[in-house]
């Protein structure tokens, strides 16, 4: 027996250092591979590509192409179709972003104060959003029709000129911004609303206590600042939103009349799939997410702060 | 509990396991979470691990479960290492404190999941098609009677067919015990299982915990910061503190003959009242500036330690006496908790408990400032160094010369 | 009449509430009338469109005649079809990998875990026009362009699902983790069989938002789809009305009420996870 005892090997150093059955990281890793895989080729890669791809006068079909260092993005600078795409892009987020934010907010308190019907409202309210923007853009194109639309029958009744606002470079890209606004507004709405449940009920209580009644009073005092955060988000939210604008400008105006609705990605979108210039269609793209991560950042930094509040 | 029924499934006869826990560290970041634990647990012992919330008692338990490895150290179940083993593999049951049922299986799959994991074939286990899969009738026949023999046995057959959300706490508590008990394990975790209960629940389950242990004769590691849990239902009590393990006694013993300053403090409410003291030249401990009747080795200021309940009131002449001031006082029925305030100390107070009768007798009219005089047997006091440690005492006179520690 | 405003406002109609009703009331027949008007057009011969005042019903009912015109005109069955298909197999795989993905971000200690989250932020941010030349050359030189797997590729990987079940399965108990553990199961059945049931209400949302998001898309599959066979809903629309442009307003309603329906009717169904998987964007 002691014998034995003596004889026993002693466990070997790595078996020894071991201290404890710990679960392997390789189930980590196991279970994080295909993601990575595929971020690897979808977003990362790509992305490197889109950026080297800037810097160069490659077109699809040409068998050879060179570096041409920041020539795409002089050509850009000097591109007035560009800066004009750019601008209306800028134009349509500053027509979209405040009303769709402020009636959202406005319908979700009001929504939020009902007694009865509430979910009435919500589901009309949503009903844009999760429509396919493409049918209801064909259906907006007929009501807001120069001749046979309602909207302009509308107007008519009320004594007004009415407006050929697809063919009108001055409303081309407000009626494209209407669209914009039905289709975000209930989106915005439930965000709200979902601000306004977090918010204590006792806290309507206290400044019940403290002598605010008037709901317009109890709005500024109370439920608006509480909302800050919220607020912020929605607002980023829906100008990275309303930056992407693409679907009704490729359905409808095709950048018409005269140029008036390119947006950003749509002539990215002609550049590189259309005209095939890859290396400029490339640049506009580094110029896009530029603009989309600054904001994302700024979006960080407001959730950052919302945690803290 | 009821009694354990017949066969198939023997609930009386589990097997029991020593323990061996030695030299265990763990470390999260820069704070050592474990410095160095080391308690043998015999088999069939009913062991408690009490602590104040933070001193490491449940990571040890997870360690022992296998759920996190250590830094440093080894565990021994029946006398061989288990390091290496997963948790499924160290033959170990454990009830959480959150009892972790899984929320979306019904009581009855709740309960049969360790059997099912144990006694049918991987494909069998696949949800829907795993049903089809042959030759698996035998085990499916054993483990639906387990799980019943199981929920007779904790007097919950009636809710086998329930989710966890649909049941109370109490009954919670009792499928957690059941999953635990069902794959009748060498050795039973338990993380303070009791601590969501209410009152009154936790007071029964306590009774109900011992009587399970007396019936399974296996071997439980019970983790509580409930010092009642530890007094009550424990053949030991291991009391950590900061990372380590203070002492390890019966419960008896932890509360009469503390090792530690912190030890006497952590065991017994309300809790043990401390009185800066000093020994002289001679060993002669003089409290409050009178000589008492208690000798000890080093000379130098100590700690004098007496229990509320070894405390008189106005008792006449005895071996240790300390003029005090009545704070406050607090019926609680037949007791009578004095909050008082030693006349030499100011700062200090003190809880002295008297039966209600006393009271009366004494004829106290419970006033603030009230004066009076704490006395107690020299045998009683409890002395403590500086740095905490417990020192040997002696009472003077021969009146009750025991020796202690 | 003092009693009558009393007994009003006692069920919840008081002055106020009714301001508020008549207000919210107008701007919600702003919002649904571009669906009243599709569907009344839908059911009205297309001349209709043209007088010069504007009718709450159709002067002539035409029945489903417009309905029938369309799908005769317009492979509409098979628009649903490629969209139904193209959905199914971007969520599938969504779920596939983005669900152990979260999970191993969420339990696991590995090198990398940080770094691996910091991408999925990073993915976050970045829509699909940006990776998309790169992604349509790969497809060209491939020779898969104008396929469902073309169409489906950029949206394999769901940066959004990740972080929201990572989100989900963080505030998912250890306890419960270590108690499967103890009972001896093994991780990948720890995964699928005890922490994803539980969160099946996050796994709806999402579901849902994924399946609203590439229902509606046109941009990625207009660029990389040419045959009509292949179109989803959205670029058959397009393919619609430009081969019809303002020939037939009664037959284009009718096609983009059926286009629009299916995700009407699943929002109908499914509402509670639509509302929640936006507030889940929210949460953050």
């Amino acid at each position: 027996m002691t014998d034995l005892a003596l004889h026993t090997p002693a466990p070997d150093r790595a078996q020894r250092r071991r201290f404890g059955a710990r679960i392997s990281p390789a189930f980590g890793y196991a279970f994080a591979l295909p993601s990575f895989l595929l971020m690897l080729g979808v977003l990362l890669l790509p992305i490197a590509l889109v950026i080297a791809m800037s810097f160069t006068d490659y077109e699809l079909g040409a068998t050879e192409f060179s570096f041409v260092g920041l020539e795409n993005y002089a050509t850009l600078t000097d591109d007035r179709g560009f800066w004009k795409a750019l601008i209306n892009t800028l134009y349509y987020v500053a027509l979209v972003v405040p009303t769709s934010v402020v009636l959202g907010l406005l319908l979700a308190v009001l929504v939020n104060g009902l007694t009865h019907g509430r979910k009435f409202y919500q589901v009309a309210f949503f009903l844009p959003v999760t429509s396919t923007l493409i049918a209801m853009a064909t259906v907006w194109k007929y009501l807001l029709h120069g001749t046979i639309g309602p909207v302009n029958h509308l107007l008519v009744a009320l004594g007004l000129p009415s407006i050929e606002f697809f063919g009108d470079p001055n409303f081309v890209m407000p009626a494209l911004a209407i669209i914009g606004i039905w289709a975000l507004t209930g989106f915005n709405m439930v965000l709200f609303t979902s601000g306004l449940t977090a918010i204590p009920e006792e806290l309507y209580e206290a400044s019940a206590v403290d002598g605010i009644d008037s709901p317009l009073e109890r709005f500024f005092t109370v439920t608006l600042p509480m909302l800050g955060p919220t607020t912020m988000f929605v607002v980023i939210t829906t100008s990275i939103t309303a930056f992407k604008v693409f679907d009704t400008v490729a359905v409808l105006t095709r950048g018409g009349p005269q140029g008036a609705s390119d947006v950003l990605l749509y002539i990215n979108y002609l550049e590189g799939f259309q005209y095939m210039r890859i290396g400029l269609a490339s640049a506009i793209t580094v110029v896009f997410l530029g603009i989309i991560l600054i904001l994302s950042l700024v979006q960080a930094r407001i959730i950052e702060r919302k945690v803290h509040y | 509990m009821k009694p354990a029924d017949g066969p198939p499934h023997q609930l009386g006869l589990t097997m029991t396991a020593t323990v061996s826990i030695s030299a265990i560290e763990k470390r999260f970041g820069a704070t050592q979470t474990l410095k160095g634990v080391s308690v043998d647990v015999a088999a069939g012992e009913f062991l408690t691990l009490v602590g104040p919330s933070g001193c490491g008692k449940s990571t040890l338990l997870r360690i022992l479960a296998g759920l996190i490895p250590q830094d440093g150290g080894t565990i021994h179940i029946d006398g061989a290492p288990v390091d290496h083993l997963a948790p499924k593999d160290r033959d170990v049951s454990m009830v959480f404190q959150s009892y972790a049922l899984y929320p979306h299986m019904t009581v009855r799959e709740n309960i049969s999941t360790p059997l099912r994991v144990q006694k049918l074939h991987r494909s069998a286990r696949m949800p829907v098609i795993g049903r089809f899969v042959p030759g698996q009738a035998t085990a499916r026949a054993e483990i639906a009677s387990a799980v019943e023999a199981v929920a007779r046995q904790v007097e919950i057959e009636s809710l086998l067919s329930r989710r966890p959300a649909q049941l109370s706490g109490g009954q919670r508590q009792r499928v957690a015990l059941a999953r635990a008990m069902v794959r009748q394990p060498r050795v039973f975790l338990m993380d303070e299982p009791l601590s969501n209960l209410d009152a009154r629940l936790r007071v029964h389950m306590r009774g109900e915990l011992s009587e399970l242990h007396r019936q399974l004769g296996a071997t439980f590691v019970y983790v509580t910061h409930d010092q009642v849990e530890a007094m009550t239902m424990s053949t030991r009590v291991a009391l950590m503190m900061e990372g380590e393990i203070i002492q390890v006694a019966p419960p008896q013993e932890i509360y009469a003959n503390p090792a530690d300053i912190r030890v006497a403090r952590f065991i017994g409410s309300p809790e043990i009242n401390l009185f800066a003291a000093e020994a002289d030249d001679q060993g002669q401990v003089s409290v409050a500036g009178r000589p008492t009747g208690l000798r000890t080795k080093p000379k130098g200021p100590l700690t004098i330690g007496l229990r509320p309940e070894v405390i008189a009131v106005n008792g006449g002449p005895s071996d240790i006496a300390i003029p005090a001031r009545l704070n406050r006082m607090e019926r609680l029925g037949h007791d009578v908790l004095l909050h008082v305030r030693p006349e030499v100390d100011a700062d200090t107070s003190a809880i002295v408990r008297v039966s209600a009768a006393e009271v009366e007798a004494l004829r106290m009219r419970g006033h603030l400032e009230e004066r009076l005089t704490l006395g107690a047997p020299a045998a009683s006091a409890l002395l403590f160094a500086a740095d905490g440690k417990r020192l040997p005492s002696r009472a003077a006179q021969g009146v009750q010369a025991a020796e202690r520690v | 009449m003092s009693r009558v405003r009393s007994f009003l406002t006692r069920i919840g109609f008081g002055p106020g509430q009714i301001a508020m009703h008549l207000f919210l009331l107008v701007c919600a027949f702003a919002m649904v009338f571009p669906f009243y008007w599709m569907v009344l057009t839908a059911f009205r011969p297309s001349q209709e469109v043209f007088l010069p005042t504007f009718h709450w019903l159709p002067q002539e009912f035409v029945g489903f005649d417009n309905f029938r015109d369309a799908f005769a005109k317009a492979p509409l069955w098979r628009f649903m079809a490629n969209g139904l298909i193209v959905c199914a197999g971007i969520l599938v795989v969504q779920l596939l990998t983005a669900i152990p993905c979260a999970y191993a971000l969420a339990k696991f200690e590995f090198r990398g875990r940080q770094a691996l989250f910091a991408l999925v932020l990073f993915g976050l941010c970045v829509p699909v026009q940006v990776p998309a030349l790169p992604l349509y050359l790969g497809l060209a030189f491939t020779g898969t362009l104008d396929s469902y797997f073309s169409m489906m590729l950029p949206f394999f990987l769901s940066v959004f699902a990740i972080f929201l079940f990572r989100q989900v399965f963080r505030s998912f108990p250890d306890d419960i983790i270590h108690a499967a553990r103890l009972d001896g199961m093994g991780e990948f059945e720890i995964l699928w069989r005890i922490v994803v049931p539980s969160a099946k209400p996050a796994i709806a949302a999402f579901a849902v938002f994924s399946i609203t998001a590439h229902w509606n898309d046109l941009y990625w599959p207009l660029v990389v789809v040419t045959s009509p066979e292949l179109a989803p809903p959205p670029l058959g629309m397009m393919y619609f009305r430009d081969t019809d442009l303002g020939s037939s307003f009664g037959s284009l309603m009718a096609a983009a009420t059926v286009l629009t329906a299916p995700l009407m009717i699943l929002f109908l169904f499914a509402q509670r996870h639509f509302i929640r998987g936006i507030t889940m964007t929210g949460v953050k």
